[in-house]
């Protein structure tokens, strides 16, 4: 039973209107694994995610945990992928523990009224993701990185097998996404969570996945560890600009550097798609 | 296993909110043109509706029907408030505001005209109007469920400008004796022949509180955006079909007996927000038990201030309920 993918896509497409999104991909992600997705703004990557998630209904065969994902109700599919999108609502107030404790529905009855089993793994979650003092705070007074432990700490209350994350460290400073990447990676090492995530970091991708998938127009263009995806000729076709890859002096992986002021000429942006509205950098 | 500390929460705010209830009701029965003690009123409840006296059939034929029937309405535009601002996921949505009371109107005035009788043929037209309106806002926020407030508040101007023409087009084509009573039951209106009539809209109301109830969790969870509530095991479409349709329904059975009386359900769930944060599971009991009070005590207002005969209780509520949509509207703005 190990041995089965966490993920196995065959022939998944997906689009919107018509207009293809995803063309015909084939991946599978192992067990345990620490899965990145990069690729070019607009190529697709969070329309896989929500396909994954169960969100975005697409087309192909798509396997969890061995099973067809059809085979799966909502509730049960929640058991076992949580996601974590790229921003979530903080207008209404509820506190730390509340929302952490919105984690557990899948596990509940109707009402979700929470028993002692339910709050202490929402304890548990909140000591893990270091939030645990946070718990009676609300929502609206907390900062970039803090928010983005809690909505991590929600969707482990859901106790899932796979953790989809779309760029959770899009909107923090350095040392918050070191945070945020460190905490995904001992979820790996100590609970053999599957995580797959959304980043446009190449040099965070590249020290922290055991296996990348470069997309580019909904397609798959590369895919494999850092070393052998973050390869000049492949980013450069990728992206569209000229960059320096090396030696990371860290370790046994790539170490992508851009160059001002060297863009492709001919950067072909017909097969690109606008990407939705994003929250705004915070200045 | 131990009680939830929902439940707890829950018990804990409604034994005041209930008590509250009984106490304006008391207070709603014993006031009005002709003055009782609340404990003549009180003795004359507990004595019974048989009794053949002067106290007695004003207490039970005049006054409770009415406190009765304000409490459930009260229940039901709060409740209904508190749903539409959790769908919407905005702080002004309101049956009134978004134009789904002037449909239920219009639809209960083609019954009215139509000679129905109010159950179920006026209460089935005020349900299609409500749920035509409803259709039309869905449609204008087609891009996703949230609407922007400029947005909503425009549709729901214009709707809300377009059932009053057509109510006063009908009204001017018909010769009919009734529109003094039409005119002023469009301003909200609790006065209620009998109790059974109160009886038959509790049982039209009560299976839609249980069913906002059963998903008020549910509205906790799509507060956090449709694909979060997805991904933690919600059918997202199906929940907000059917507290949509249950909501209308409930709106519109109480515009066919008392009109329109806007505004009531902005100011109960603002309120208990407020004091007890935003867990529906704690909000849905709490707004149909203070929204049921709020209610009295409007109607209390309408008929102890001095009036040339009456005073449409939807006077009230929108002289309270009208500034703090202002306010809310500012706010939100800032």
């Amino acid at each position: 039973m190990k041995t089965t993918p966490a993920i196995d896509a065959r022939r998944l497409s997906c689009g919107y209107r018509g207009e293809p999104v995803l063309k015909d991909l084939s991946f599978a992600v192992n067990r345990g694994d620490f899965f990145i997705l990069i690729g070019p703004n607009g190529s697709g990557k969070t329309t896989l995610m929500k396909s994954l998630a169960g969100i975005l209904g697409a087309t192909g065969d798509l396997k969890v945990l061995g099973r067809p994902v059809a085979d799966y109700s909502r509730k049960a599919l929640a058991r076992h992928i949580a996601f974590v999108p790229q921003q979530l609502p903080v207008d209404f107030p509820f506190s730390v523990r509340e929302v952490v404790l919105m984690g557990r529905a899948p596990h509940q009855g109707i009402l979700g009224l929470e028993t002692l089993a339910d709050l202490a793994a929402a304890d548990r979650v909140m000591a893990i993701t270091d939030i645990a003092q946070l718990a009676d705070r609300r929502l609206n007074c907390l900062s970039g990185g803090e928010l983005q432990r809690v909505f991590i700490a929600k969707a482990l209350c859901q106790e899932p097998e796979i953790i989809l994350l779309d760029e959770p460290t899009a909107f923090l400073d350095l040392a918050h996404q070191i945070q945020v990447m460190d905490l995904l990676e001992n979820l790996k090492e100590e609970k053999g969570i599957t995580i797959i995530m959304v980043c446009h970091d190449l040099n965070l991708a590249a020290m922290y996945g055991d296996r990348l998938l470069l997309m580019r127009a909904g397609e798959i263009l590369s895919m494999g560890t850092p070393n052998e995806v973050l390869t000049f000729p492949t980013l450069e076709a990728a992206y569209g600009c000229v960059l320096l890859t090396e030696k990371s002096p860290l370790g046994d992986f790539p170490r992508v550097t851009t160059i001002p002021g060297r863009l492709l000429p001919p950067l072909n942006l017909s097969g690109m798609r606008p990407t939705g509205p994003r929250r705004p950098r915070r200045s | 296993m131990e009680t939830s500390q929902v439940l707890r929460r829950i018990v804990w705010v409604s034994v005041p909110l209930i008590l509250l209830l009984l106490a304006f009701g008391l207070i709603g029965i014993s006031v009005g043109s002709s003055r009782l003690s609340m404990l003549d009123a009180a003795a004359a409840l507990f004595r019974g509706g048989g009794e053949d006296s002067v106290v007695a059939g004003i207490v039970w034929r005049i006054r409770l029907p009415r406190v009765i029937l304000g409490a459930l309405v009260g229940s039901t535009l709060s409740l209904g408030g508190l749903v539409f601002q959790a769908l919407l996921r905005n702080p002004l949505a309101e049956p009134y505001i978004l134009g789904i009371s002037g449909g239920s109107a219009v639809g209960a005035i083609i019954g009215i005209l139509l000679g129905f009788s109010r159950i179920p043929g006026v209460c089935l037209m005020a349900f299609s109007g409500s749920m035509a309106v409803l259709a039309m806002v869905l449609f204008m926020g087609a891009s996703g469920i949230r609407l922007k407030n400029d947005a909503l508040l425009l549709s729901g101007v214009m709707i809300n400008a377009f059932c009053s023409s057509i109510i006063t087009f009908l009204i001017s084509l018909s010769q009919d004796a009734r529109i003094h009573n039409i005119l002023f039951w469009l301003m909200g209106d609790l006065s209620l022949p009998d109790l059974s009539q109160a009886g038959v809209l509790l049982l039209i109301v009560l299976p839609c509180f249980l069913v906002i109830f059963r998903l008020s969790n549910v509205m906790n969870l799509l507060l956090m955006g449709k694909e979060a509530a997805q991904t933690m095991g919600v059918n997202t479409t199906r929940a907000t079909l059917i507290l949509l349709v249950s909501t209308s329904l409930m709106v519109s059975a109480t515009v066919s007996y008392c009109g329109l009386l806007g505004f009531v359900g902005l100011v109960m769930p603002h309120l208990l927000r407020l004091v007890l944060g935003p867990d529906h599971r704690v909000l849905v009991p709490a707004c149909v038990l203070g929204g049921g009070a709020y209610m009295i005590l409007c109607d209390i207002f309408a008929r102890v201030l001095p009036a040339q005969g009456e005073m449409p209780t939807g006077v009230i509520t929108a002289m309270i309920g009208a500034p703090l949509f202002i306010y809310l509207l500012k706010r939100s703005r800032g």
